[in-house]
Formats: structure tokens, C-alpha cells, sequence
């Protein structure tokens, strides 16, 4: 379960960045994108995956969030 | 002589040749041929792993990043080395991190602060002791905005409560008290410390004034962070950033103080210079007070420019026409400094072995000036500064991750660079080796570096450095080919 950081890029791009890894990477599927709820199963560039409890809303971003590996 | 990447993988493989192979295994995977079509580096390189024994290498531990590096410049907080003596005497004023003010009245930077450990506090604690400093240096230096508590390795091992005391502490004497956990035994080099010390800014300073909303904001607040004023490098930048309509309104940590530190939140956009020691605390910006942070670089005219014009997009068009104003006015200047030393200067070739950023950032300036960077590498970066590092460096170049003074040294000797940028530790061995150099931590005792009027003073030491006619004599006469030594002497 690591704490992440979701934030969006100059490029508009959705990035992870696990914070204790120092390891950033580009979001390239998310299984929900809003409108309506957000979250779900992250795919990365890197091709692993992380699950995020999905939130009813898009949220504000940057935010720190406990996501776990899949 | 460039090299292309099969022979930059040849000299790496040269080199490894010496280690016990699973040393050379290991160090394999820091050192690469740059591609500069790489988008990821964590295929390719290896970083922020720990030294492997019996290698020299030249990085520094956790209380260096923490107290040398990031708490260090803050001018108006007392760092307490809590512990031994040494650590703190010798990371004493030593990094030119310049500051305003009056030493010992309302700037301590160059000032000394331990609890001088002896046996008796390791084995009966420290804590009393870390109280009764605290209490003392508010008495005698009233204008203290804040003191930190920087733990030496032994603090961590005996397990001193050094937040008790920070809590208790602070309310006995009414000031922000910093606890900041940066034994030297964690992590693998100073990085962490940087980390460290982010976190502690965050957890105990940031907030501190978030109740307060006296401070007049405008729309063009920018805050300055990851520059450390080395030698005046955050002056020359922020005459930049201020001719063009912008206002600093905090300086992170180079001449920054604890009040421009929470009045931060305030700035519209946060500049970022070294990414590697202060990316935590630009996050944690965004994400509380939703400043966004910009890395940019002010090293050599063609990226200041570069730099200055991104910086502006952020603002209206009144910004926008004055940095162009700016760039211009500046522009004769700039060309007049490449046309004196250009020609002296035109093909160099220069190795770069330095901290978390200076290897990317410097490059610019030094392709200005016509020289080329053969080989660079970090003491201690992550992959992502590699990731930022590969569009930089032209296709072959050599880069080496925590490299060992052995591969450094034979690197230096494969590919006779006419120039060498590291540390102090490297530099008189290079020396005698007859090869150039220039500290790139310290700027060598010069300065600034930053801004177009660092460019002017950049430009002159490196001339002076590589066109120092001593190079010509690193021979004994006697030793000499001809005989033009001799007949002189006679």
C-alpha cells in the first residue's frame, strides 16, 4: 500500500510519483476518469498496476493517496 | 576525439576489468554511453544505491544534505549539531552560502552551534543537555527566528526523544523548535538528508503562519527555492526575475529566512532550481496551497533565455514583453563575453562530476562558450534526474553514477578531458594529473555563477583555468624533449 501523489504534468499527463521511492511515472490508463466517480485500477508507462479506491468526484489534484499493488 | 556509444561501452568495460567481478557487475550498472532519445532512465542506469565496500567514493551522508545543505542558508535559525563536535565544526561556513545581515545578531550561518557530546551524554542521554543549549542560545542570541536540532549519528543509536525536547522546548521559549531526524547512518548518501530536511520544514515551519493573512500579496509573487546563494548565485537571479515584473517573495534556503519561508503560500508560482534537494517540499506546495512549481535554469544565455520565457508564460502579456525586453537588453552583453572567450575556449572538452543537478544544468553554459561535454555524472542522484539528463548530453557521452575515484581517475586518463568539474576531493588529484579544473560545488572560491551576470564571471574562470600558462610546465625541464628548458636556464 504506498502513498502516492497524483498530479497532472505541464503536458496535461496524470503522473504517480511514490513518494518514499522517489520513482515518478506517467499514468497511461486509469479505469475511471470522471465525470462521476474516479479511480479504480491505474495502468503506468512502466506497466505495473496499482488499484485506487475511486472517489464520487474528480478531486482536486495534486493529492496523496494510499493506493495498493496489483 | 567524441566517442561514440560503442566505444564509450569498450572504455566502461576497460575499466571494470580491475574490480573482483561481482563489484564490476555492480558498478556496471551505473555507468552508461548517453542516448539521448531515452525517455526513462531506470532501464538503463542504476541510481541512489548504496556504495559498494572498498570503493571510494565521493559522497557525503544524511546530515550533510539536512544541516550543510538545506537548513544551512536559512540566515536567522541556530542549527544545533546535536552530537560530537566534528560534524558541525567542520561544515562551518564553508559552502559560501552568502547571506545579509550581521553575524551573531540577527545571521547565524557561519556560526557553530553543537552539544559537544562526551561519553557520559551517550551513555546517560542527551536530552538535558539538548534543553539547557536551546534555553541558552535564546538568551544569548535574541534574534534566533527558530533553532533546529540536527542529530548526529549517536543520537540515533543511543535513541534520544529529540521531538520531546523540540515540543517542550519551543513553548518554554515561545520559537519554532525543529527536530530533524538526519543521522548520517540513514539512506545511502546526503540525498536523503535533503528529504529529511524537507520533511521537517513541512511538518514543523511551513504552517506556521497560515492563521496569519497580514501579508499583502500581488499577482506576481514567485518564490525562489533549491537555490543556495553559493558565492551570490540567488542575488543574480532574482535581479532577473525582479527586472522582468516578478516579486520574490521567499528565497529557499540561500539568504532565506524562517518569516519569507511561511509566507510562501502566498507566491503564484514556485521556481525551482535544484530539483534534487527541494522536489519535496515544491510538491507539498502544490498540493496544500496549490502553488505549481517550474524547474528552470539560469546557467548560460541561450538558457536563461530559454528559462526567463517559460517563467513568463505563467503571467500576462505585461511579463511577457518585459522578459523579451530583458533577454534583449541583456543579449549584446552575453554576445560580447562569447565573442572574447569563445575563440579561446572553442572545442574543449570537459568531464562533470557533481551533486544532484549541476551536471544537467551547467551543460548550457558551457556549449555557449563552444565546449563540449564528453562525460558527466552525479554523486548522488535518483533516476529521475537521469531521465532529465539525457536530452542534454550529446549521443556517446560518457555518464557515471557514484563514481569511484578509480573510475574517475581512469576515465580521466582514457579520455584526457581539458577540463574537469568536481569537488574539493577530486581536485588536487587532478592537479597533479596536469589536467585542469574547476570546483563546481563551490564555484572555486568565485561567484556567482547564475544570471547573465554570472555568465560573465563563468566565462573568465574557465578561461583562466584552462589558458593558465601553468599547464605548459607540469614537466621538469630536464625531462623535456628539447632542449628549449635548458638553454633558457643557461
Amino acid at each position: 500500500m504506498p502513498n502516492v501523489m497524483l498530479r497532472n504534468n505541464a503536458a496535461g499527463e496524470l503522473i504517480f510519483y511514490i513518494t518514499k521511492k522517489d520513482h515518478e511515472e506517467t499514468v497511461v490508463a486509469l479505469e475511471h476518469s470522471g465525470p462521476g466517480p474516479w479511480g479504480g485500477e491505474i495502468q503506468l508507462a512502466d506497466g505495473s498496476r496499482f488499484y485506487l479506491e475511486p472517489f464520487a468526484q474528480t478531486p482536486k489534484l495534486p493529492l496523496t493517496v494510499r493506493v495498493k499493488r496489483l | 576525439m567524441t566517442m561514440n556509444r560503442q566505444e564509450t561501452e569498450q572504455l566502461i568495460q576497460e575499466v571494470l576489468e580491475v574490480y573482483p567481478e561481482a563489484t564490476g557487475k555492480q558498478r556496471a550498472k551505473h555507468l552508461m554511453a548517453n542516448d539521448p532519445s531515452l525517455e526513462k532512465s531506470n532501464k538503463c542506469i542504476v541510481a541512489n544505491k548504496k556504495a559498494l565496500p572498498g570503493v571510494m567514493t565521493a559522497r557525503g551522508c544524511a546530515y550533510a544534505g539536512a544541516k550543510g545543505v538545506v537548513w544551512g542558508p536559512v540566515k536567522d535559525v541556530a542549527n544545533i549539531s546535536h552530537g560530537p563536535v566534528g560534524c558541525g565544526q567542520f561544515s562551518r561556513a564553508g559552502r559560501r552560502n552568502y547571506v545579509t545581515g550581521h553575524s551573531g545578531v540577527n545571521v547565524f550561518t557561519d556560526m557553530n552551534f553543537t552539544s559537544d557530546f562526551q561519553e557520559k551524554d551517550v551513555v546517560f542521554g542527551g536530552d538535558k543537555k539538548l534543553a539547557k543549549l536551546i534555553a541558552e542560545i535564546d538568551t544569548l542570541f535574541p534574534l534566533v527566528k527558530a533553532i533546529t536540532v540536527q542529530s548526529e549519528c549517536p543520537i540515533g543509536l543511543i535513541g534520544d526523544d529529540i521531538e520531546a525536547v523540540a515540543k517542550k522546548s519551543a513553548k518554554d521559549i515561545g520559537k519554532t523548535v525543529v527536530p530533524v531526524r538526519c543521522e548520517g547512518f540513514r539512506g545511502v548518501s546526503q540525498s536523503l538528508g535533503h528529504h529529511v530536511a524537507n520533511d521537517s520544514l513541512r511538518d514543523w515551519v511551513l504552517h506556521g503562519r497560515d492563521d496569519d493573512n497580514s501579508f499583502e500579496s500581488t499577482p506576481y509573487d514567485v518564490a525562489i527555492t533549491g537555490d543556495y546563494n553559493i558565492g551570490g548565485d540567488a542575488w543574480s537571479s532574482r535581479v532577473l526575475l525582479e527586472e522582468i515584473g516578478l516579486r520574490v517573495i521567499a528565497q529557499w534556503s540561500g539568504d532565506g529566512s524562517i518569516p519569507e519561508m511561511q509566507t510562501t503560500r502566498h507566491a503564484k508560482l514556485n521556481l525551482l532550481h535544484c530539483y534534487r534537494s527541494m522536489n519535496y517540499i515544491s510538491r507539498h506546495l502544490e498540493e496544500k496551497y496549490g502553488i505549481p512549481y517550474l524547474e528552470y535554469n539560469f546557467f548560460g544565455p541561450t538558457q536563461i533565455a530559454a528559462s526567463l520565457r517559460k517563467i513568463a508564460a505563467f503571467f500576462d502579456d505585461t511579463i511577457k514583453e518585459n522578459a523579451e525586453r530583458v533577454i534583449a537588453r541583456h543579449q549584446p552583453m552575453q554576445d560580447a563575453i562569447i565573442a572574447k572567450y569563445r575563440p579561446r575556449l572553442e572545442g574543449k572538452r570537459v568531464m562533470l562530476f557533481v551533486g544532484g543537478l549541476r551536471p544537467r544544468h551547467i551543460i548550457g553554459a558551457y556549449e555557449d562558450l563552444g565546449m563540449e561535454i564528453i562525460g558527466a555524472g552525479y554523486e548522488f542522484a535518483h533516476n529521475d534526474d537521469y531521465d532529465r539528463t539525457f536530452k542534454e548530453l550529446q549521443d556517446g557521452a560518457l555518464i557515471y553514477d557514484d563514481a569511484t575515484s578509480f573510475e574517475l581517475e581512469s576515465f580521466v586518463e582514457r579520455l584526457k578531458p581539458d577540463l574537469i568539474g568536481s569537488g574539493i576531493k577530486e581536485k588536487y588529484v587532478f592537479h597533479k594529473m596536469g589536467i585542469p579544473f574547476r570546483q563546481m560545488h563551490s564555484w572555486d572560491y568565485s561567484g556567482p555563477y547564475h544570471g547573465y551576470d554570472g555568465f560573465a564571471i563563468f566565462a573568465r574562470d574557465m578561461d583562466m583555468t584552462i589558458n593558465n600558462p601553468c599547464w605548459k610546465n607540469m614537466q621538469a625541464p630536464w625531462k623535456r624533449a628539447s632542449t628549449e628548458g635548458l638553454q633558457l636556464a643557461a
